[in-house]
């Protein structure tokens, strides 16, 4: 296999597998956080604080996986 | 056929000051900087007058609804900690807005590199230039580990990562230090990350569709670049919580 190719195979495999996993986490963060919205609609802003959070750090994951993917297809 | 949209993960280099390069990020942030002290100089003007003017109003509500969110984060210490969220949010939220006015990235100047001369923006938005990110998030570092040491002490603070008495804490210790250190790269990443995928991802649709395709993206990047800057202060606000806490 031709370097180009692989550099190709190897972006779109980081970018692709690399958010598999932060995109179902964070669906079932946003999934639990409505159903605890549901069950208890006073503590709204408080459940909206911590979903806010944990999506974060599950996004992050998937950042990372687009730096290796930026890195892989203009630098590299 | 085009060679493609012109994406480059590395800043532009425009000219010199005295041996020092400036690119066109820097620029782009010397002129936010410009703006974010008008428009505080402005504030504090208006502030004096009995009979505010009603952008003052736009303001003054800003900084009323940053103040009442931060104070339900960090509770007693929102005095100390107001100015550095404050700004944290303001500065990454004008940036980013910035760079998705018209003109930026799309005035091409003529820039010599080494020995061709190609064009290259005249500006671009900050928070697309590593070193941007970089250096914010060494800021928020160290600002967690400034108040954490302030509050409980240098040895205080220590002793919360070299616990020595319980056979666990001997473990958990250095891989609290080491994922302490790895907020810098996640904070300077997410945002880097972020916004330049966003750049990336104008640029590309306005290459491939050069009529009205790039609407819903442009839109999308306002809501991202808002929401990034709420969540760098956010995440630096519940930091600093984390780090004045008494050990449990």
């Amino acid at each position: 296999m031709s370097p180009e190719a692989a550099k190709l195979l190897a972006t779109a495999l980081a970018i692709g597998l690399g958010v598999i996993g932060p995109g179902i986490g964070i669906g079932i963060i946003g999934g639990k956080a409505a159903e605890a919205v549901g069950r208890n609609p006073e503590a709204e802003s408080t459940i909206q604080k911590i979903m806010i959070l944990a999506i974060v750090f599950a996004e992050s994951l998937a950042i990372f996986a687009l730096v290796i993917a930026i890195l892989l297809a203009f630098i590299l | 056929m085009n060679k493609g949209p012109h994406i480059s993960v590395k800043p532009e280099h425009l000219f010199d000051v005295l041996g020092f390069p400036v690119t066109n990020t820097y620029l782009t942030s010397i002129i936010v900087i410009l703006i974010f002290i008008a428009i505080a100089l402005y504030y504090n003007y208006q502030i004096k007058k009995v009979k505010h003017s009603s952008l003052f109003y736009l303001f003054h509500f800003t900084v009323k609804s940053l103040y009442n969110f931060f104070e339900t984060v960090v509770e007693s210490n929102i005095n100390k900690l107001f100015p550095l969220l404050g700004v944290l949010f303001i500065y990454i939220f004008l940036t980013n807005w910035f760079g998705l006015l018209p003109g930026v990235g799309s005035i091409l100047v003529r820039a010599r590199e080494a020995h061709e001369t190609h064009f290259v923006p005249l500006l671009r938005g900050a928070a697309t230039d590593l070193n941007t990110t970089l250096a914010l998030a060494l800021i928020s570092f160290g600002a967690i580990q400034y108040y954490g040491i302030k509050t409980l002490g240098p040895l205080g603070y220590l002793g919360k990562f070299f616990n020595l008495k319980n056979p666990i804490t001997i473990i958990t210790g250095p891989l609290e230090v080491i994922s302490e250190f790895s907020r810098i790269i996640s904070f300077s990443f997410r945002l880097f990350g972020n916004i330049f995928a966003g750049e990336v991802i104008l640029s590309v649709i306005a290459f491939l569709i050069p009529v009205l395709a790039s609407f819903p993206f442009l839109l999308l990047e306002m809501f991202v670049g808002f929401i990034q800057a709420f969540v760098f202060a956010m995440l630096t606000a519940v930091f600093i919580n984390l780090a004045v806490a008494e050990a449990h």
